[in-house]
């Protein structure tokens, strides 16, 4: 494990003590972290700064309240924080409602194991070292096209991010998942 | 699980959904097909990680946030959670929970209107880029031969349909873009139900269909 892995590892037991302990100084670690992406997020997106820096305020709110919903196995907290700063542009920039899949019709696991927790947060930081790798060009299609001035089919595929090892691992998540619901 | 999906959404609709940047009729399909299929579930997901590296691992990404943020943060932590409304979901439906929320119940709530030839519809709210509607085939039955501009996306909830290259059944997604000109066809079994959004008009061949089209607004 590098020191980026042990980074990412650090951000879930933050979140842990979060949820369990209410922790202030693990949330004003996450906070001094995460907002400014967050907001930064916001304004490329086409939010003003101030309309972005009280949506990254509520978005790190949701990410206490919510705390009990994370699930490392799943996501890694960068993934997490983002999915609710995306739903949080949906709702305020784009004035939508953002239909939401079916819950799983549970909640994250109790204690995942703790392997499980390290290989998808390992593949993810390997993620973002590609990204990072890119050739600028490339990075800034990728970039755009979350930041939504640019819907560009394939992105991934031309790029070559090695996204298929995070999606088989998913894949057999949820597999593990529906078999212990049986 | 039931019947094993074939005809899965695309890597660049699902990217959308996961960026927040596709049409409100879009996402709905993503969250309906989402929610019966784990595939698209993962992959879907691969797509919120690779957001989640965009928005915290790129160099240059970051705006400073306001001196008082960080206590602004924690007296709206002390205001308590939002309420979310969410209205109750039944497991049994045909339909899956986010058409629920749009039709406002289960398949037995869902207004219908006639559009000709034992055809029916329902036309669901959603923001005006694109469209979703609901569509009620009688078992056997022909859709009118229609073309599209812009991309068309068709998943079955109920029954299933045939066209000219395939077979469609619960949960499987047609995808048709400008170039395709096709009558599906229900199976005969089943009345079939599926769920359609476009980003365009539908156009039909022919004067009849167009006249229909004016006021049914397929």
């Amino acid at each position: 494990m590098n020191d980026n892995d042990a980074k990412r590892m650090l951000w879930v037991s933050h979140m842990v003590r979060i949820r369990d302990t209410q922790d202030q100084a693990a949330f004003k670690e996450l906070f001094e972290h995460f907002a400014p992406r967050v907001k930064g997020f916001l304004i490329k997106s086409g939010a003003d700064a101030s309309l972005a820096e009280e949506c990254a305020q509520e978005v790190m709110a949701t990410c206490w309240h919510k705390a009990h919903m994370f699930d490392p196995a799943r996501a890694s907290v960068a993934t997490w924080i983002f999915t609710i700063a995306r739903n949080r542009k949906i709702d305020v920039l784009r004035k939508q409602r953002r239909p939401e899949p079916e819950d799983l019709g549970w909640g994250p696991e109790e204690d995942p194991d703790q392997a499980d927790v390290m290989a998808l947060q390992q593949d993810c930081e390997q993620l973002g070292r590609a990204i990072e790798d890119l050739p600028p060009a490339q990075r800034e299609l990728i970039q755009r096209a979350y930041f939504g001035d640019l819907s560009h089919s394939e992105i991934a595929e031309q790029t070559g991010l090695p996204l298929g090892t995070i999606k088989s691992r998913l894949r057999l998540a949820l597999e593990r998942l529906r078999h212990a619901m049986k | 699980m039931e019947h094993e999906i074939k005809h899965h959404l695309t890597d660049d609709v699902l990217m959308g959904y996961a960026a927040g940047t596709l049409p409100e009729a879009f996402n709905l399909m993503v969250a309906t097909h989402v929610s019966l299929c784990d595939t698209c579930r993962a992959r879907a997901e691969s797509f919120d990680a690779l957001g989640g590296e965009v928005m915290a691992q790129t160099p240059g990404n970051d705006v400073a946030m306001d001196t008082d943020s960080f206590a602004a943060t924690m007296s709206l932590i002390a205001g308590g959670a939002p309420d979310e409304i969410r209205m109750p979901r039944d497991a049994g439906s045909i339909l899956p929970g986010p058409l629920q929320d749009y039709v406002g119940g289960g398949v037995d709530a869902v207004k219908w209107r006639s559009v000709g030839m034992g055809v029916k519809q329902a036309i669901l709210p959603t923001s005006r880029d694109a469209s979703a509607r609901l569509l009620f085939i009688p078992a056997g039955a022909a859709m009118p031969d229609h073309g599209h501009k812009g991309t068309e996306m068709t998943m079955v909830l109920q029954g299933a349909f045939q066209d000219e290259d395939d077979y469609f059944a619960r949960g499987d997604v047609e995808i048709a873009d400008s170039d395709l000109h096709h009558t599906p066809v229900a199976d005969i079994h089943e009345d079939c139900i599926c769920l359609a959004v476009t980003d365009a008009p539908l156009e039909f061949q022919g004067l009849l269909p167009k006249i229909a089209q004016r006021f049914a607004r397929i």
